[in-house]
């Protein structure tokens, strides 16, 4: 069994790898390098799988994954600026593919009951990457949107 | 025969609510996490409405193939993958609320030709929305 919830958060990013010259950056990265920064609603799913209590009739309590979702995103990205702002992806381009991955490493741990199965993240209605319980093992050949 | 016209369009863009005027603890107290000092971000939908006879050669209010290059380039690719308060002119004194920024995109679209602009409506996230029909 799978449970999902959803969270909506505001933020805004830019890519840009000091690694590569300004032409490179702006070849390989488009209008996503303006170095004013751009934003996005994302919208994030992040599923549960899990048996549910015989008593309760729950795989993980909703209301604690929100509790979660609020402490561990929310307070860190939403109306945040995700270069400047978020430590974990401190060095790292804010893709929806690193952003997914670092949100799955943020979760996993505080999961208790049942285990997180999956981390979806949507940067547009139109584009999302995803971090699953086959990417941690190893199994997948990784994050693309 | 008069009729009237919509059309969506989308463009992603960070702001900042913030009035130079007012303490750092003013600006936070009114405008919340939308002050936050690095911007935030939106995938803004934009939804306008032209009114108008229907040409009887035609059979249209407006030629979608004239209308939208026109937003293309008064509107999209200003404002898309910008930062609002920094890159687009009228927001340097005027903070980049979406009521704002309606007014603005209103400025730039009620110039087209040949079809009445009646109004602009920028749904900024999937709970709010706003309108303005030019006053």
């Amino acid at each position: 069994m799978r449970i999902t919830r959803k969270l909506e958060f505001s933020a805004a990013h830019f890519y840009h790898n000091p690694n590569f010259s300004a032409d490179e950056n702006r070849r390989i990265f488009g209008k996503c390098n303006n170095p004013h920064g751009h934003g996005h609603n994302y919208v994030l799913e992040v599923t549960v799988a899990g048996e549910p209590d015989p008593e309760t009739g729950m795989v993980l309590d909703l209301k604690e994954l929100k509790q979660i979702l609020q402490r561990e995103v929310a307070d860190r990205m939403d109306h945040k600026h995700l270069n400047y702002e978020v430590p974990e992806l401190a060095g790292q381009i804010p893709t929806c593919e690193n952003i997914a991955t670092v949100i799955w490493n943020l979760l996993q741990p505080k999961i208790k009951q049942g285990r997180l199965d999956r981390v979806r993240l949507y940067e547009s209605p139109e584009l999302f990457a995803e971090f699953t319980a086959d990417d941690a093992n190893g199994n997948a050949a990784g994050v693309r949107a | 025969m008069k009729a009237s016209l919509g059309r969506r369009y989308t463009f992603a863009a960070s702001h900042r609510l913030h009035n130079a005027k007012w303490s750092a603890e003013e600006n936070r107290q009114l405008y919340g996490k939308c002050n936050s000092p690095y911007g935030h971000g939106h995938n803004y939908v934009l939804e306008i409405a032209f009114t108008g006879p229907v040409a009887p050669e035609t059979g249209m209010i407006a030629n979608l193939g004239d209308l939208d290059p026109f937003v293309q380039r008064e509107v999209i690719e200003p404002f898309d993958h910008k930062y609002l308060n920094e890159q687009i002119p009228a927001f340097r004194d005027v903070v980049p609320t979406t009521e704002n920024l309606a007014r603005e995109i209103f400025r730039r679209l009620e110039t087209f030709p040949g079809a009445k602009l009646e109004r602009v409506r920028i749904q900024e996230t999937s709970n709010n929305s706003f309108e303005y029909c030019g006053e």
